[in-house]
């Protein structure tokens, strides 16, 4: 008896020692994707929210986003290893938002470089310690300043990494939803991460710039793939049907917006009354979407 | 009976918290802001004749929009000269002070500020028999992934010093007119961690914004840090007649971020508005 419980306690710190692997889905070949749950981040889910993956070549593995916090980090890091023996060669960071970064820490390894877009160091420095604070705070996350790492390679327009038998071409963006958002193609299957450029039934955050998205949507819709990924959301696979909700949404906020200007209103009464159509059509409407008014109204006021 | 024995514990376990919660949250009042701004002044606390509006919650820590009002009219006998503005635990509290005139017709003031966590937001403002009038606000912080900073600094910093009236109504003569006042400026703020980037860059903000109708003082105001990108005011003028709106706004750039010791000259920007009651 004595044998057995002394068993049952060493297969619980067995248990608790070993690393969370954070569950991934093969979305189409070597293309691995976390989805995130519909939450805003607080002490309970602490920041782990957002879509997160990786896409695996012959030589290199590239992983998406890095988590919400270190330890989510730290089991996608683990997901990886479960899945192949290739190594991980980079880790793409596809903005600045807390719940896409807090995890590069770690990645940290040799041989292991952090991919951004050109603006994102500054945004990182500029937003870093108002983010640290807030995972303190908030998320229930103790994180230091050796957690927020820069990208080693930057993108200024477009590079192309090779994961050996496959190619990602990523594209900074012009400011959409922040001003450094960086997406990842893979060319083998047609396949792109488009991160927080599209969400689906979690409502759109901006945080860039609305005529800035909506532009770049207009871009995207123009061109076809198989499988697309959102920061925040389901698996894409009728581009661009699917992102046509969002587009709704950003136009309605850009209609009804400059309408309230052209009235004379002030973004404190915009924020009571502008796209609350929308209101039953979205996760999460109540926590973002008066910010979202507020950052378009702020943005559209000097047109003209 | 079963009363008189439940009571005291009611009270005691939901007074204690609150009692804290305040006590905590008028300590940088008490123990810097008071002593730094009001040393030994009295200041009354109350919303008779100023009144602060604010969102219970910043819903974007980089533009809250906050609206002082006054209850009493501008007379040459009995006016409000000065209304202070302090965001108790910003990093740098001091959002702005502004400066009004019996000419100013009423001393309102409405602008956006930067929120960086839970806070009292209070406005203090000062008689011209020299009486001092307190009145605050708790506002809670904002969750989510946006910072105190500004969506897109790089546009407003390629409008950098663009400033616009807009007028709310028909303009009457005689009275006091709503009026606008938009500067496109980033206002940085100086505070980013530059041991995770090595990117240096000094704050850059408003300091002094003067309008002016036809030569009179209009609102004279002192401004900081925690004022948002493209920095924008609401306030009241009164034209006798047709005349010019003029605003002179400039900027600083101070080496640290929450010191104002070393701080370079800035530029100047104006406009002027024509206006025909």
């Amino acid at each position: 008896m004595r044998i057995l419980l002394l068993f049952a306690l060493f297969m619980v710190s067995v248990q608790t020692t070993a690393a969370t692997v954070l569950p991934v889905k093969e979305i189409t070949t070597g293309v691995y994707v976390h989805f995130g749950k519909h939450q805003f981040p607080d002490s309970k889910n602490h920041g782990e929210i957002a879509n997160l993956g990786f896409i695996v070549g012959q030589k290199c593995v590239a992983v998406i986003d890095s988590g919400g916090n270190p330890e989510q980090g730290l089991a996608l890091k683990q997901a990886v290893t479960e899945t192949t023996q290739t190594p991980i060669c980079y880790v793409i960071n596809t903005h600045v938002h807390p719940d896409h970064i807090n995890g590069n820490s770690a990645f940290k390894a040799a041989g292991v470089k952090l991919v951004g877009h050109h603006k994102l160091a500054r945004a990182m420095s500029a937003r870093g310690s108002y983010y640290l604070d807030k995972a303190a705070d908030q998320l229930g996350v103790k994180m230091s300043a050796a957690d927020l790492i820069p990208p080693d390679i930057e993108v200024k327009d477009s590079m192309k990494l090779d994961l050996g038998g496959r190619t990602l071409v990523l594209k900074a963006h012009p400011t959409a939803h922040t001003d450094n958002d960086l997406t990842v193609y893979d060319e083998k299957t047609n396949t792109i991460w488009l991160s927080d450029l599209l969400f689906t039934e979690h409502v759109p955050t901006l945080d860039g710039s609305l005529k800035g998205w909506l532009s770049e949507i207009d871009k995207l819709e123009k061109q076809s793939f198989h499988y697309v990924i959102p920061g925040h959301g389901e698996l894409v696979t009728d581009w661009p049907q699917s992102m046509q909700a969002q587009k709704h949404y950003l136009t309605l906020l850009l209609t009804e917006i400059r309408a309230a200007i052209k009235k004379g209103q002030h973004l404190e009464d915009a924020v009571q009354t502008v796209g609350y159509s929308e209101k039953n059509n979205w996760a999460l409407f109540d926590d973002y979407h008066r910010k979202n008014v507020t950052t378009a109204f702020a943005e559209l006021e000097w047109e003209d | 009976m079963k009363y008189s024995k439940l009571l005291p514990t009611i009270f005691i376990t939901t007074l204690l918290p609150i009692a804290a919660i305040a006590a905590e949250d008028e300590k940088i009042w008490n123990n810097v802001l008071k002593p730094e701004y009001f040393a030994g002044q009295a200041i009354e606390e109350s919303d008779n004749i100023i009144e602060l509006e604010a969102p219970v919650r910043a819903e974007d820590p980089a533009l809250v929009p906050i609206k002082v009002t006054s209850k009493v009219k501008q007379t040459k006998e009995h006016y409000i000269k000065k209304i202070l503005v302090l965001v108790d635990n910003n990093p740098f509290p001091f959002v702005g002070e502004f400066e009004f005139t019996p000419e100013s017709g009423k001393a309102d003031i409405a602008m956006r500020i930067r929120v960086n966590s839970n806070s009292n937001i209070r406005a203090i403002a000062q008689i011209n028999d020299g009486k001092l009038m307190m009145t605050k606000k708790f506002v809670k912080a904002s969750g989510g992934c946006s910072a105190p900073i500004g969506a897109n600094l790089d546009e407003a910093m390629s409008r950098l010093g663009k400033i616009k009236f807009r007028l709310e109504n028909e303009v009457k003569a005689g009275e006091p007119n709503l009026v606008q006042l938009m500067i496109s400026h980033p206002n940085i703020t100086g505070m980013q961690m530059d041991q995770v980037t090595r990117f240096v860059k000094k704050s850059h903000f408003v300091k002094d914004v003067k309008v002016t109708f036809n030569g009179k003082p209009v609102l004279t105001a002192k401004t900081d840090i925690a004022i948002s990108a493209d920095p924008n005011f609401r306030f009241y003028f009164v034209p006798e007649k047709a005349g010019d709106l003029k605003a002179e706004v400039t900027d600083t750039s101070c080496e640290l971020p929450t010191k104002r010791d070393v701080c370079a000259k800035g530029n100047t920007y104006t406009e002027t508005f024509k206006v025909q009651p």
